[in-house]
């Protein structure tokens, strides 16, 4: 079959919301688009276990610590489901890995910036899974079946974290003065940063028009980031918080909230590598790989050992 | 009040929260994926049982507070007040459950003595005159269970892999073998329990012969017992865990979370 044949009987598929399956023809293009972005995907939910795992110990109940330990224990499994689907494309687990341990890949830049407070767990939950779940209910259609099928299962716990995480900012908003401070000083310091993760502006992104085309994704970014926005914008109210943006109002004719503008100069920064904690996360990935290692040889030793005996047995 | 059972109580919960404590410093570190998973659940599994405990020692606690007329609810013992208010010389856990991670082969080491002691010891709580410590022990020993197997596992596959791992799972033995002894030596309280202890003990080293043999691994016969954790003394490690644990409560005295 001509090549021009198979694009066109692809594009058929897509057009008619037909999932492309690992065994189907695909063009090159679109297997790289998606083993690029499901990694980068994989790589965030694991990166992104180290910014709340850093209050597990000190979560201040147990009620609390139960919960964020199941939370950040989920991130893992998101990751093994995404890391399975981008195997399905030809690519392995320790070959992504090595991608992402030498900086070669990305991963979401938000889990670059520190979490201070105890109020950041709530933060966290509410504006980053909350900025995350819109993409990912997007995704939950995205074209490549085995991603989008992850998605649907991924997007059922991340929805329950991100009311956890209100929750958590909830009762803080109700407490002491102290924990209302650190509930609107979270606020502020992540409301930036969970408007960035929707990547650059329509104008300035390179991958949108063939994602979009081909399915991979859904909406434009600006169009998530408003849509982010104008939920927001109405829950904070219930949280009697304010979001540190002074130009942020509902507009009647459009029928959004306007907003002001991201400081797209950080947002390079982060991207580039200088983000607060970019060396941090990437170290301590890299440790956990090392420290691993003879872990890893041993449960390798040991099945080969094993299957040895076993075959000298039946022999 | 029965304050042997309290204090029994709460040396069960102390001592599954501080193991639970240490297992989750892993969380997002392990050595591969599937396995990181697998050691924060069993953390999360402790954590369970130990609210369960807490749960039961501050209803314990309040009994003649609640039958009294002082219901003032910030007189009142919670799960929280007991794991996050008191210090290291009320904290009654095992001495073992408090030594640091160090590394893989002494995390599953660790666990895997703790584990096969808790087994054969919530088996004997299932039949325990009080019926609320056997209703949670009932429930544990499933999960139990669960963490002798995976821990075995690991001790085998640690014990017999490369030349690196049985090195590293011989410096565990030798780092642990002196906070096993605690296990069988009675603190006052546990007196009145009735748990045969000498039973325990001969279940929990046949049991830890048997997977060290399958290791290839040493069992340590010439051990020093070293003690207290029961009743309060500990090793310096519990002092650090404690401060980080109840920093945010000590912090903010009063304030809900």
């Amino acid at each position: 079959m001509q090549l021009q044949d198979l694009e066109k009987i692809f594009q058929d598929k897509i057009d008619k919301e037909i999932k492309i399956e690992p065994k189907d023809w695909m063009p090159d293009a679109y297997r790289k688009t998606n083993i690029r972005q499901i990694s980068q995907h994989a790589h965030s939910e694991v990166v992104g276990m180290l910014p709340e795992g850093n209050w597990i110990s000190r979560a201040p109940s147990l009620k609390r610590k139960a919960i964020l330990i199941a939370k950040v224990q989920d991130e893992a499994g998101h990751g093994l489901y995404l890391y399975s689907s981008a195997e399905t494309l030809g690519t392995s687990r320790d070959e992504m890995l090595e991608q992402l341990l030498s900086g070669k890949a990305k991963y979401s830049s938000i889990f670059n910036y520190p979490t201070l407070t105890w109020a950041d767990m709530g933060a966290v939950g509410w504006l980053v899974d909350g900025a995350a779940i819109l993409n990912q209910v997007m995704l939950c259609r995205t074209s490549y079946g085995p991603y989008a099928r992850a998605m649907v299962r991924i997007c059922k716990e991340e929805s329950f974290h991100q009311r956890q995480g209100f929750e958590t900012l909830l009762v803080l908003s109700k407490g002491t003065d102290e924990q209302k401070a650190m509930c609107q000083d979270a606020i502020n310091r992540w409301w930036w940063p969970s408007l960035m993760m929707f990547g650059p502006r329509d104008s300035e992104s390179t991958n949108s028009d063939q994602s979009v085309k081909w399915k991979i994704k859904r909406k434009t970014n600006d169009e998530l980031r408003q849509q982010f926005i104008d939920m927001i914008a109405e829950q904070v109210k219930v949280l009697g918080m304010t979001l540190p943006d002074d130009k942020l109002k509902w507009n009647e004719e459009r029928k959004h909230y306007d907003f002001g503008e991201i400081d797209w100069d950080e947002f390079w920064a982060v991207v580039k590598g200088n983000g607060p904690c970019n060396k941090q996360r990437l170290d301590a990935r890299k440790k956990a790989h090392a420290d691993g290692a003879w872990v890893r040889e041993a449960a390798l030793a040991h099945a080969a050992k094993k299957k040895n005996r076993q075959l000298q047995k039946v022999a | 009040m029965n304050q042997n059972l309290i204090d029994y109580t709460l040396h069960l919960a102390d001592t599954t929260l501080i193991l639970a404590q240490r297992n989750s410093e892993w969380c997002g570190h392990g050595p591969i994926l599937e396995q990181d998973i697998a050691i924060t659940n069993i953390s999360l599994d402790l954590i369970g049982q130990s609210r369960n405990f807490y749960q039961y020692a501050a209803a314990l606690i309040n009994l003649p507070i609640t039958i009294g007329t002082a219901n003032n609810p910030a007189d009142l013992a919670t799960e929280d007040s007991l794991a996050y208010l008191r210090t290291e010389r009320e904290f009654k856990n095992l001495l073992l459950v408090e030594q640091p991670n160090v590394d893989w082969g002494q995390t599953i080491l660790r666990q895997f003595y703790f584990s096969v002691y808790q087994l054969y010891l919530f088996q004997q709580l299932q039949n325990c005159k009080d019926e609320q410590l056997a209703a949670i022990a009932t429930k544990a020993l499933k999960e139990i269970t669960y963490h002798v197997r995976w821990s075995s596992e690991w001790v085998i596959r640690l014990g017999d892999g490369t030349a690196e791992s049985h090195q590293r799972m011989l410096a565990a033995i030798e780092e642990l073998k002196n906070y096993t002894g605690e296990f069988f030596i009675a603190a006052g309280y546990e007196t009145p329990m009735g748990i045969d202890f000498a039973l325990l003990k001969q279940q929990w080293e046949e049991k830890t012969k048997a997977v060290f043999e399958e290791a290839t691994l040493p069992y340590p016969e010439k051990t020093f017992n070293q003690s207290g954790g029961k009743t309060g003394t500990h090793t310096e490690h519990l002092g650090y865990i404690l401060a980080e644990m109840q920093y945010l409560q000590r912090t903010y005295p009063g304030a809900e979370w």
